[in-house]
């Protein structure tokens, strides 16, 4: 976000000075909260918030120029806050509340929403916790895995699915011609913790959670029931988070079917992509994974893009 | 007006908005709803259950498209990616007219997800009446304009919030979506009357209205369309509707959602009002 003018514009007839008035505003709107969760006192240069709001924003007679602006500054944190619960609740869990929000406020702020939708808030998030591991030590490998998983949620949820590629279109080309793509709504992770049940078992315990609420003794019933799910120990995963009708799942893979699944998507051909797989595989064992994953319709033609990718 | 150029002369009748908590629902026991508003951006995707659950919405029912993040106020350019995305939405849904709000919320490419008030001065109402017809003209639907509910007005502005909304739909050529809950909100924020703002809009220019429930705290009124339309928001409605004609309405209720039909029938409530402006008018 570009730099806000020093003053908002006491006149706004040409669409310059209508910008420099959204830059002043939108400058104050996504300013982080005090620790109090209200308005920070001082602008970004230093001078008091209160002078700096009086300046374009009229008062009432209930509140003042600053309270209505820590209105829209509050609304603006509660609500993307709240889009980062909903979309990563493995990694609030793993984190813990108070490590969770640390992260929430530093990523909302160095990261502001770049898309017209609040899908994509955490699009950027796996590269932001690479790039300030500090925020998520030492737990920082866990972290990124949790949040590499949920954003595979997102877009196995709402990803494009292209034109399956039939067996009859398989059969005409060799194997040391034949490019096969995977639907872009499909993504291959590579784990260290088997981040898919953990984050399967705090779902779980959040519907328990809820349900339990509606009940007489919830609080015992709660407590009871509702135990944090221990942070999942090293075990090499290998998990493709893909949709089938239109709901989403995750297939565990064998690690030489992963190779072979990952060989094909960065595009080389079909009988290339089987020798990644390594030699120990058995051919019957290959025939049966490719059985599968074309009852699943994971294959497309090679070479084609989702309209909409992660960064 | 129950039917005009600006809802695409469509006689629609009391709409609800579609939302999650009822797709099981309306999917399994097929009520009877007049149309279903829906909020454009969640069906904005490439794939997967939600277009997939609006095609089966479509089979069955009317759907009138409604937008959050097109801030035709704001200064940047309409984004050409946005709207492709929005038009291949316009063709799968067929809307006969899509609205989206007054206000602005993303400068330079980065986003509030809020409907941030404008500043009202000529200026931004030529600049926003710009965007308006530049969007109108790419996805070659009727566009009406909601007015929003706010929280801050500014030193900058040169004339009333009502007079601003007209000066942007007659310099636009495009239809109102009023808010009447929005103004009730508004007015109580900024200290107007409220039937002031009903009395001096260009009535023709109606296309939708939408109702909703808000929250009073000791300061202020905050829009939260968590609770049933309150009374003096219906009386404004029956006002409203004596002025512009019955036009299609909208039940807002995005929080803390009840179940199907208490939301149904609490939208069907307009229709106490929309009987006594026709027996008014005879």
């Amino acid at each position: 976000m570009k730099k806000p003018p020093k003053h908002a514009p006491a006149r706004i007839d040409t669409t310059e000075q209508l910008r420099s008035f959204q830059r002043m505003m939108m400058t104050a709107v996504v300013r982080p909260l005090d620790a109090g969760d209200n308005l920070n006192s001082k602008w970004v240069d230093g001078r008091s918030m209160a002078k700096v709001a009086s300046e374009f924003i009229k008062p009432n007679d209930r509140l003042s120029s600053f309270e209505r602006l820590e209105l829209y500054n509050q609304m603006y944190w509660y609500r993307i806050y709240e889009a980062m619960r909903d979309d990563c609740p493995g990694l609030q869990a793993a984190m813990g509340e108070k490590a969770f929000s640390k992260l929430s406020k530093a990523y909302l702020t160095q990261r502001p929403s770049r898309s017209f939708t609040l899908r994509d808030l955490c699009s950027r998030l796996v590269k932001f916790l690479a790039d300030n591991p500090r925020l998520t030590a030492p737990r920082t490998k866990l972290a990124i895995e949790i949040a590499r998983f949920e954003w595979a949620q997102t877009v196995a949820f709402d990803g494009e699915a292209l034109p399956v590629v039939t067996g009859e279109s398989l059969a005409r080309t060799p194997p040391n011609k034949l490019k096969l793509g995977l639907q872009p709504y499909i993504t291959l992770l590579s784990l260290r913790h088997p981040v898919d049940t953990y984050v399967m078992s705090v779902k779980r315990r959040e519907v328990m959670r809820s349900e339990a609420s509606n009940t007489p003794d919830s609080k015992v019933v709660a407590k009871k029931r509702t135990r944090r799910p221990a942070l999942p120990k090293p075990a090499p995963t290998f998990v493709a988070v893909h949709r089938l009708n239109n709901r989403l799942f995750y297939k565990r893979l064998d690690p030489a079917a992963f190779k072979i699944l990952e060989a094909l998507s960065s595009g080389v051909v079909l009988s290339r992509a089987i020798e990644a797989g390594g030699p120990a595989v058995k051919p019957a064992k290959v025939r049966d994974w490719f059985t599968s994953w074309m009852a699943l319709g994971w294959f497309c033609e090679a070479g084609n893009k989702s309209a909409r990718q992660a960064s | 007006m129950p039917a005009n150029r600006f809802n695409g002369n469509c006689d629609y009748g009391i709409g609800i908005g579609l939302r999650v908590p009822h797709y099981a629902h309306i999917l399994s026991k097929k009520p009877v709803v007049d149309w279903f508003e829906i909020i454009s951006e969640n069906f904005m995707v490439d794939g997967g259950r939600p277009l997939e659950l609006l095609d089966q919405i479509l089979e069955q029912y009317r759907v009138v498209q409604h937008g959050v993040s097109m801030y035709f106020g704001s200064a940047d350019k309409p984004d050409r990616a946005h709207l492709t995305r929005l038009k291949a939405l316009v063709k799968r849904t067929k809307t006969p007219w899509l609205s989206d709000h007054l206000c602005w919320g993303s400068v330079d490419g980065t986003y509030t997800h809020d409907l941030l008030p404008m500043p009202y001065t000529f200026g931004a109402a030529k600049r926003t009446a710009q965007k308006i017809k530049e969007v109108r003209d790419f996805l070659e639907v009727p566009i009406c304009v909601e007015n929003v509910s706010s929280y801050a007005e500014f030193h900058a502005s040169e004339m009333t919030e009502w007079e601003f909304l007209s000066e942007v739909v007659e310099l636009a050529d495009c239809g109102i979506l009023l808010d009447v809950n929005n103004i009730y909100v508004s007015s109580k924020n900024h200290a107007f009357n409220p039937y002031d703002y009903l009395n001096n809009i260009p009535h023709h220019r109606v296309g939708q209205m939408h109702v909703a429930g808000h929250t009073r705290f000791e300061k202020y009124i905050l829009d939260t369309h968590d609770h049933p339309v309150l009374d003096p928001v219906w009386k404004m409605y029956a006002h409203a509707t004596r002025q512009c004609g019955v036009s299609a309405t909208l039940l807002e209720w995005d929080d803390k959602i009840p179940s199907f039909d208490e939301v149904h029938n609490e939208a069907l409530k307009a229709n106490e009002f929309i009987d006594g402006a026709k027996k008014a008018k005879k």
